[in-house]
């Protein structure tokens, strides 16, 4: 029996030695180790044996199947390298073709400025309040000093809506989100410190710097003790922000019926850096927004004692902003809906 | 309100170049919008006078003028026809810039041989210096232009274009612009002085003067003017009108308009002889009252307007324009001159009702103070004695029920340091207000009692004595601080959060944010029903549309939506996915309109750009369906879908999105009707959520779900049902089973192997248990009593 396992070893490991895949390796296996083949045979013929002859040939055909598996291990082994080996020449890519598309879908760009600017103010205490875009003429004008045919009226084209028999007074679609801070001092208790965001609308036909709706954000504070000061500081906080450490500010008088004193910030013209060009109309400023502190009879008329506490208030034109730090130059494209424009940002 | 700056000369010394005169004023609260230079590149032409005029040896249209320049005579060749001896024109020498008179180019003037004349130099025609578009003449200067002097020097001028603020109808002046820069620069001030002769008899013998509603006009004087010659104003004079943007018309006209520009007070000029029965009337207009006004246009007029009336019939609409009635012609020879204060809110109204806005109604709308009414009728006055050779009657009239007396106001430093963050000294405050003409009383040891000057109708609280204070200075002297006080608490309206998470989602899903018009059209608003059915109810209409397609406000955000596909898709070539989340706004009874938000999405084209990869498959019914489930399972709220009936929307192909019982939006294929009315020739899917309705559903408590312990049994089934039994039935049965954790549909399948009127649906269900590993007979139990009960109640069967 011996010498016919030494021949058996020898044919088995040479086939091995020349086996150089999976399948073939399979009916190696099959061959060498299965249960048919001759070395199963001969371990089960075992007890037919002399028990002389049990012993050394069990112990030799025992030696030969842990050898034939340790080497069919290593033949696995050796094949599953092989094959990674060969794969990872074969399956390379070409990294350079684009990648599955996804769709990409953008915040409008008023949406961004608008989350930008509120964020800024959240960060100094502000809140966010929101008002309606149709709005009662008292909220809109009349609370905030410009009663019926005051000439503060007509920079503010408006548009009405019809009225109704059941109207207690004219309806119109708000002109400035100054309306929201007019209900705020009506509705809330100070201390107070909100921005406003929202739609405004003026009877305007369009053109490459006007439309007939746009946003805005208008701010309010009412505490004791706020000062210009405290305004100007958040103001510049605010520009120092959006438009950077080194972006020149400027404060001077300037009209609005509800504030007194009455500012206007400008900032320096970004197209021409101060020097003066078409967008500036050569001043070199950009003006930025209308501000002040609340007058008096605006917190009176909301019940608020004046005598007690002291209010600022402002107002920011959004679209102007993205126009400027783009260079964008129509506003109609905001509400074009134009992808072409609107996948820009 | 333009300012010719040699004009404010004559009223303030003026020591700042124009740029930095305007930055004053700009700072201070008057705007300069912009400077005018008036003879900038006059360098080489010089007033020169007409000595002799001689033919042209060889052209008969062509003289030689030649020109006394003070050093030297110059003789030229020249084509205009006025050239007259003794006359003072402006003359370029060579080498001056002047613009070519056919060309309009800017050129320099060399010498020339013109028909064989030599000629360098030229007498200049408006034209040719920027002044005007008049090439046929030269231009003739008045008599007492200095001959040799730079024309720049004489004609030339800078003029500064100031924004006035509506609150401030004094600095509609070119006095009330000295005051400001005498406040602003620490320079005196020079009012012209008036005086002038009168004569017998006295006016109040001539003219009676009765005001009949005093609540619209507090104060109204006159003078009488008899004898003056109707003429042309002095050249100086037009000068300024026109630098002013007036046209000059006669020299009454002028000089009421030329008093206005000056003091900020409109006068009007009435013809004497044509007031009827020597009485002025200050009255409202009847209802329908017709009167032409100077523009020859006739205006009928309303119970709330103000006329100047005499015995018979009105002669002047108050503070707009004067009647045709009464007007100034060559034949005037007395001047019944008015100057009068006015109701500002009426003249307002007035000049909006009749659309006629004036330099006068603008003063008139900003509050024109009664005081000024004899300082500027006194100064008219006397310019039409000396330039119209008027006799002036003895005294004025001057009817006056709106007499009030100023309200001092109080004021402390320390009051002015707490609104404005920044300390200024009492003397610094006194200081500054006396300069704007504010007289200062000590009140208290702190305290000062502020007069505002009687031009200064905006002034009547503190706050407006400490913004002069302040803005005098500039507010740059003011320092930055930041709040200092505790914050408030805030309470943030939870549909601000919910927005924003609605927002991040869908652009994380692809879709493009976009914002459209509030208004929209009626026909717009049509084109989403496909049969022409009313809308109900009518969206809110404005009064006063600008455009027909901005019209009503919009119910819905549909319409805008679908008409931005089509416009998008003549340039994009792979699928659109578009969203708007904004106000709708709908009808209430006697109340601002219902204002709820609502997101609505839109989705057409192919699934995946176009690309190496894609298969070019279409989006459907199911891309938009998953976005909302999942936009709705990120908000934490569970939505069945139903069948819907929704108009817009493909009729078979729609679902109402049900949350809690109530139907919160849809989600279907656009009506290809619909579709054809908003050209859209591929289909479109849309979904619409009203969001503030359904933010009380996001609001819910959460409580967390522990993580399972226990292993979950997978198995799957397939079923053939018949094509009406819908998925959500069979899911509804097996998850009545506490077993089971979760039924994933993965297939749906009909066609071959599948009996006719019938379709095959893959089920994977995963039980599980919170209390112990289920074992394969439980699973198969409950399995055995889900196929009996689909199998009772749907006709299930097992597919083999
Ligand atoms: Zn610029």
């Amino acid at each position: 029996m011996l010498p016919q396992l030494e021949e058996l070893r020898s044919k088995a490991l040479q086939e091995l030695a020349s086996i150089d895949d999976a399948r073939e390796l399979e009916s190696w296996r099959v061959r060498y180790l299965g249960k048919k083949s001759k070395l199963t045979t001969i371990l089960r013929s075992l007890a037919t044996l002399p028990l002389e002859e049990r012993r050394t040939v069990g112990a030799r055909a025992n030696e030969l199947k842990t050898e034939l598996e340790n080497g069919l291990r290593q033949k696995e082994e050796a094949l599953r390298e092989a094959e990674l080996a060969k794969g990872a020449k074969q399956e390379t890519i070409d990294i350079t073709l684009p990648g599955r598309p996804l769709p990409i879908g953008r915040l409008h760009p008023i949406t961004q400025t608008l989350n930008e600017i509120c964020e800024i103010f959240a960060s100094m205490g502000f809140g966010i309040v929101e008002g309606p875009d149709v709005e009662w003429d008292y909220y809109n004008f009349e609370a905030l000093n410009i009663p019926q045919e005051h000439p503060a009226r007509d920079t503010m084209s408006t548009c009405w809506l019809e009225q109704q028999k059941s109207d207690k007074q004219a309806m119109l679609l708000r002109t400035h989100t100054t309306a929201v801070t007019a209900r705020v001092i009506e509705s809330m208790e100070p201390p107070i410190r909100v921005i406003e965001p929202g739609k405004v609308y003026r009877y305007e036909a369009s053109d490459a710097t006007h439309v007939p709706m746009f946003h805005q954000i208008d701010g309010v504070a009412v505490d004791k003790g706020i000062t210009m000061a405290d305004l100007k500081g958040t103001l510049y906080e605010f520009a120092r922000r959006f438009f950077g450490e080194e972006r020149k500010v400027r404060f001077r008088c300037d009209y609005f019926p509800f504030v007194e004193p009455g500012v206007e910030m400008a900032i320096e013209c970004l197209v021409c850096n101060g020097r003066g060009c078409r967008v500036c109309g050569q001043s070199g400023w950009i003006e930025i927004l209308g501000a002040g502190m609340t007058h008096p009879q605006v917190l009176e008329r909301g019940g608020i004692d004046p005598e007690v506490y002291q209010s600022f208030a402002f107002g920011i034109g959004i679209e102007r902003l993205p126009m400027l730090r783009y260079g964008i130059d129509d506003i109609r494209l905001f509400y074009s809906s134009d992808l072409r424009f609107l996948r820009q940002f | 309100m333009k300012v010719p700056l040699k004009w404010l000369k004559e009223y303030i010394d003026l020591t700042l170049p124009p740029a930095e005169l305007a930055e004053k004023l700009t700072m201070a609260g008057i705007e300069a919008g912009g400077i005018e230079v008036i003879g900038e590149r006059w360098d080489n032409v010089v007033v020169g006078e007409i000595v002799a005029v001689k033919p042209h040896p060889n052209a008969d249209r062509l003289r030689l003028p030649t020109v006394d320049l003070g050093t030297e005579q110059q003789t030229v060749v020249c084509g205009a026809p006025n050239l007259r001896v003794g006359d003072k024109v402006a003359f370029a020498r060579v080498g001056a810039e002047l613009i070519d008179g056919h060309t309009g180019q800017l050129t320099r003037l060399k010498p020339a041989k013109i028909r064989g004349v030599e000629s360098s130099g030229m007498v200049c025609s408006e034209k040719e210096l920027g002044i005007s578009d008049n090439h046929q003449e030269i231009l003739v200067l008045p008599p007492d232009a200095p001959v040799g002097a730079p024309l720049a020097e004489y004609l030339g001028d800078v003029i500064l274009d100031l924004e006035v603020t509506p609150n401030r109808a004094d600095c509609l002046s070119i006095i009330g612009i000295a005051r400001e820069v005498a406040a602003l620069t620490g320079q005196s001030l020079h009012p012209p002085k008036v005086s002038y002769e009168e004569s017998p008899p006295p006016i109040a013998e001539q003219v009676a003067i009765e005001i009949a509603d005093p609540d619209l006009c507090p104060r109204y004087c006159a003078s009488l003017i008899t004898g003056v010659k109707i003429a042309e104003s002095p050249q100086w004079m037009q000068r300024r009108l026109l630098a002013c943007g007036m046209r000059p018309i006669n020299n009454i006209v002028d000089i009421t308009n030329y008093v206005m520009l000056e003091l900020g007070q409109p006068l009007h000029a009435f013809d004497y002889e044509k007031i009827m029965g020597r009485k002025i009337i200050v009255r409202r207009a009847e209802e329908g009252e017709i009167i032409v006004s100077l523009d020859g246009v006739e205006r009928t007029l309303s119970h709330d307007m103000l006329v100047i009336a005499d015995e018979v019939r009105a002669v002047a609409i108050a503070g707009v324009m004067g009647g045709a009635n009464s007007e100034v012609t060559e034949e005037t020879t007395s001047i019944l001159l008015e100057a009068a204060s006015f109701n500002p809110a009426s003249i307002h109204h007035t000049s909006r009702s009749l659309s006629l806005p004036s330099e006068a109604s603008m003063r008139f709308e900003r509050g024109i103070r009664p005081e000024l009414t004899i300082p500027a009728l006194k100064r008219a006055t006397q310019l039409m004695a000396e330039l119209a050779g008027g006799k002036v009657a003895q005294g004025v009239a001057d009817v006056y029920p709106g007499r009030r007396k100023p309200k001092p106001i109080r004021l402390s430093a320390e009051k002015t340091k707490a609104l404005l963050g920044v300390e200024f000294s009492l003397e610094q405050i006194v200081s500054t207000l006396t300069s704007l003409g504010f007289e200062c009383q000590p009140a208290s040891a702190d305290e000062i009692q502020v007069t505002p000057p009687y031009w200064r109708g905006d002034i009547q609280q503190a706050v407006d004595l400490i913004e002069e204070v302040a803005r005098i200075a500039g507010y740059d002297k003011i320092p930055t601080t930041m709040l200092s006080q505790p914050l408030p608490r805030q309470n943030p309206a939870p549909i601000i959060g919910l927005r924003q998470k609605i927002r991040n989602s869908l652009i994380g899903y692809g879709f493009q944010e976009v914002i459209t018009y509030s208004l929209t059209s009626l026909e717009m608003l049509r084109k989403l029903r496909p049969e022409a059915q009313p809308l109900e109810p009518t969206p809110l209409r404005l009064a006063n549309p600008m455009t027909a397609d901005q019209e009503y406000l919009r119910p819905t955000l549909r319409a805008n939506l679908l008409a931005i596909l089509e416009a998008n898709r003549r340039h994009e070539e792979d699928g659109i996915r578009l969203f708007e989340l904004g106000k709708v706004y709908l009808v209430r009874e006697g109340d601002l309109p219902d204002e709820p938000e609502v997101l609505c999405g839109l989705l057409s084209g192919t699934r995946e750009e176009k690309s190496w990869h894609g298969d070019g498959s279409l989006l459907d019914f199911f891309d938009a369906k998953g976005v909302v489930e999942g936009l709705l399972a990120k908000l934490g709220v569970a939505a069945s879908f139903e069948p819907s009936d929704d108009a817009s929307f493909h009729p078979l192909k729609q679902a109402a999105i049900v949350i809690g019982d109530r139907r919160l939006g849809v989600v279907g294929e656009l009506h290809p009707k619909v579709a054809a009315a908003f050209d859209i020739s591929e289909p479109a899917y849309l979904f619409e959520i009203r969001v503030t309705d359904l933010l009380p559903f996001t609001l819910e408590h959460k409580m967390f779900q522990p993580i399972p312990r226990f292993p979950p049994t997978v198995r799957d089934i397939a079923l053939i049902v018949d094509n009406g039994v819908s998925h959500q039935q069979v899911v509804d049965i097996i998850k009545g089973f506490s077993l089971v954790k979760q039924v994933t549909i993965f297939d749906v399948y009909s066609g071959k192997q599948v009996p006719e009127g019938k379709k095959s649906l893959a089920y994977r269900i995963t039980y599980q248990s919170p209390t112990h590993t289920l074992t394969d007979e439980e699973v198969n139990k409950v399995q055995e009593q889900i196929l009996r009960k689909l199998s009772q109640q749907l006709g299930a069967t097992l597919r083999g």
